[in-house]
């Protein structure tokens, strides 16, 4: 227990650290960015470098609580659900983050907070399934029965997003965009060295982000069920 | 498998009997394109508008009356133990789930059939006999798909407290990849489509379907076990 | 010979609740035993861990040489299970009932016919064959799912608190099937908070009390009913 923490601790000192970089990058080590046209793009692109590792990292946690679930189901060992309720938290988090990004570059880059973008309406379903997530759990008292019937759901959930992927990019197809061109996501000129750094420490740093609300709350949900335990006991 | 049809002829034959669920699912959907039908009153006329607007108003119809009656679906076993009898007999859990699916998907599509001339006639097209067929085959993609989600998630709801809230909050966020589909390939078909043209919605829906059922099929007896 | 029923080990938490703890049980062919025990003794929980509707947490459970966990649906032909829930649709009628379950148990046919007549006969709803059971009253419904749980002719018959429900009326119909030729040869596992009609009917008395039995003997060690209850009366608390 004590190491654990202390581990959890170390870990949070080196996403600080690493963190606090990944703005700095930002803000400092980042060239002007020019469009196609040469024009200056506004501040507000530096959020993409924020924006895209928080959504990955929110299919991430997605897909730790699909395993978790699945493990679960296996062999039926509370242990699985702390990891899928812990990661499913940490994602929900992840999720709502990037809608909010995502909404205040939009605002920026085409002035209107909400586009029907393929990647950010993606997020927006994704969001929608860690809610009713969520919500599952929240009305199953009895703890194996909401571990299990909750790991079916997270399976389900799983595998809806990729579909939802496809679908939303065939809407969109049919019904393109009104504005501007595609300057979301993949952002067409990403080949320099300075760019592609500063994603990548700024991937880092939310990773580590991510690992370390996961392990804190995995913590918690142990330091929980401990009590619980004892509490039966007496 | 022939139990599975043994499952489902007894929930129609119940159902038939009283076609409760059959006749609020009806009137629930003929509402919901009436009431959309009256607010679109002035532009019935604009061809354009109606092009847009219509596939999406027959597939919410289609899903909030289906939903009525998912919400139902399981109800019927518990009200004596049956679903504890339907366990204790001697098939597995996967055949208890496809003679639900038989049963609700005998039952919804029913309600669409019945619900699409309303439409047509509501929202003024005129269909060849082509277009209809293909009309019906997305019909039934669009609802597999919903049924083989909405039946295991009806299963899974059955003993929370709030079940009849649960289920739609559950299933629109799963039933996404389905939906923009159906209502994408019901427009391109009303707008006179061929099926050549439909390809990449008929893929996707295909694929929901066989992926959600197979997966719903293989964790069904995790959602039943007590 | 092999047991009808051989159980080892048997245990069954949930959450961090022990319910079962590690039972040893053997029903030879035929037997007819009760299991008496108070409330939240386990005894609805090891009925249902023997008929597959839950898995066990540890040990293991044989029905006529067939492992529960491995071998669930040879193990649910052999079990007939008469609970408190009368298992029935009340849109259908008894002999659709009948129909459905029969053909579930892989019946079919004359066979089918011929079963179902006889057992509405025997519980004497043939004039009521053709209407809806949420027409019936409770007995006759009570009646109809004896004739419902006897239909496949299992080997194994689990009573989970049979009479609680049962009027007099079906208790007697009950009791006769229970002695008809056809089920005397079953082996039949009864709970029961009943002492003595359960003891009436066994050949076998078992107390379960906090998930282990407390006793297990004969009701041939006894001279009868009294000197049963004087003996054993104070493990059922
Ligand atoms: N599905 C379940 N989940 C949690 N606890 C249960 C469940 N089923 C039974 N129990 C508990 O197991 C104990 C034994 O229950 P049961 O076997 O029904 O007792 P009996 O039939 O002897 O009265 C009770 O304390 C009950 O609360
Ligand atoms: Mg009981």
């Amino acid at each position: 227990m004590a190491s654990n923490s202390r581990k959890t601790g170390v870990l949070a000192v080196a996403t600080a650290s690493v963190m606090l970089l990944a703005i700095y990058m930002l803000f400092f080590y980042l060239p002007p960015i020019k469009d196609e046209a040469g024009e200056v793009l506004s501040g507000s692109f530096r959020i993409f470098f924020f924006h895209m590792p928080i959504a990955i990292i929110s299919y991430l946690a997605f897909g730790v609580v699909f395993a978790a679930s699945i493990l679960y189901l296996r062999d039926k060992s509370l242990k699985w659900d702390i990891y899928a309720r812990s990661a499913a938290e940490v994602g929900t988090l992840f999720a709502f983050l990037v809608l909010v990004t995502g909404s205040i570059w939009a605002k920026d880059a085409w002035g209107w907070y909400w586009i029907w973008d393929l990647r950010l309406t993606t997020s927006l379903v994704l969001f929608l399934v860690y809610l009713a997530y969520t919500m599952l759990r929240k009305a199953l008292e009895e703890p194996e029965k909401r571990a299990r019937l909750s790991a079916v759901f997270g399976i389900l959930g799983f595998i809806s997003v990729p579909l939802s992927f496809f679908s939303i990019r065939l809407w969109r197809s049919a019904h393109p965009l009104m504005f501007g061109g595609n300057t979301g996501g993949s952002g067409g000129g990403l080949e320099g060295t300075a760019l592609q750094l500063t994603l990548l420490v700024n991937f880092i740093a939310y990773f580590l982000l991510f690992l370390t609300l996961f392990s804190v709350k995995v913590q918690n949900e142990r330091m929980e069920e401990e009590l619980d335990s004892r509490r039966y006991a007496e | 498998m022939i139990r599975s049809f043994y499952i489902a002829a007894k929930d129609l034959k119940a159902e038939f009997r009283t076609k409760q669920m059959l006749n609020s699912m009806f009137i629930f959907s003929l509402l919901v394109l009436v009431v959309f039908s009256i607010s679109f009153g002035d532009f019935l006329g604009d061809t354009e508008k109606v092009e847009k607007l219509a596939p999406g108003v027959l597939w919410i119809a289609f899903t909030f009356a289906g939903m009525l009656g998912l919400s139902r679906t399981f109800v019927m076993e518990t009200e004596n133990g049956c679903l504890e009898a339907l366990m204790l007999c001697p098939v597995d859990r996967g055949a208890i789930y496809t003679g639900k699916i038989l049963s609700n998907l005998a039952i919804v599509f029913l309600m669409e059939a019945v619900t699409l001339p309303f439409f047509i006639i509501l929202f003024n097209y005129s269909l060849g006999i082509g277009t209809l067929l293909l009309l019906l085959l997305i019909l039934f993609l669009g609802t597999f798909g919903f049924i083989a989600v909405g039946t295991l998630l009806s299963a899974l709801t059955l003993g929370t407290r709030t079940r009849e809230l649960l289920l739609p909050v559950l299933l629109l966020p799963l039933l996404l990849p389905v939906l923009i589909p159906a209502v994408e390939a019901t427009a391109g078909i009303l707008a006179g489509n061929s099926i050549g043209n439909l390809i990449p919605e008929i893929r996707l829906l295909a694929v929901y379907d066989l992926v959600f059922f197979v997966i719903s099929h293989l964790v069904f007896e995790h959602v039943v076990s007590d | 010979m092999e047991n009808a029923v051989s159980i080892r080990e048997l245990s069954k938490v949930f959450g961090k609740t022990p319910v079962l703890k590690a039972l040893d049980l053997d029903l030879k062919k035929g037997e007819f035993a009760v299991v008496f025990g108070p409330n939240g003794a386990g005894k609805t929980t090891l009925l249902k861990l023997i008929s597959t509707l839950i898995e066990p947490t540890g040990g293991s459970v044989f029905v006529s040489g067939f492992n529960i966990t491995e071998e669930p649906e040879k193990v649910r032909k052999e079990i007939g299970m008469l609970s408190h829930d009368s298992y029935l649709y009340g849109d259908l009628t008894a002999k659709e009932n009948l129909h459905f379950f029969g053909k579930m148990y892989g019946i079919n046919g004359q066979e089918l016919e011929k079963r179902i007549l006889q057992l509405l006969n025997e519980v004497g709803l043939a004039t009521k064959a053709d209407e809806r059971v949420s027409t019936f009253s409770r007995g006759m419904k009570q009646r109809l799912s004896i004739a419902r749980a006897l239909l496949h002719r299992p080997s194994l018959l689990l009573l989970d608190e049979p009479y609680t429900g049962l009027d007099p009326g079906a208790s007697l119909v009950f009791e006769n099937l229970l002695k008809s030729p056809e089920f005397q040869g079953s082996t039949k596992l009864m709970v029961s908070h009943d002492l003595e009609r359960g003891f009436a009917l066994c050949d076998r008395v078992l107390i379960l009390n906090k998930g282990k039995f407390v006793y297990d003997g004969f009701k041939v060690n006894f001279s009868g009913f009294q000197e049963f209850r004087e003996k054993c009366g104070s493990m059922l608390t």
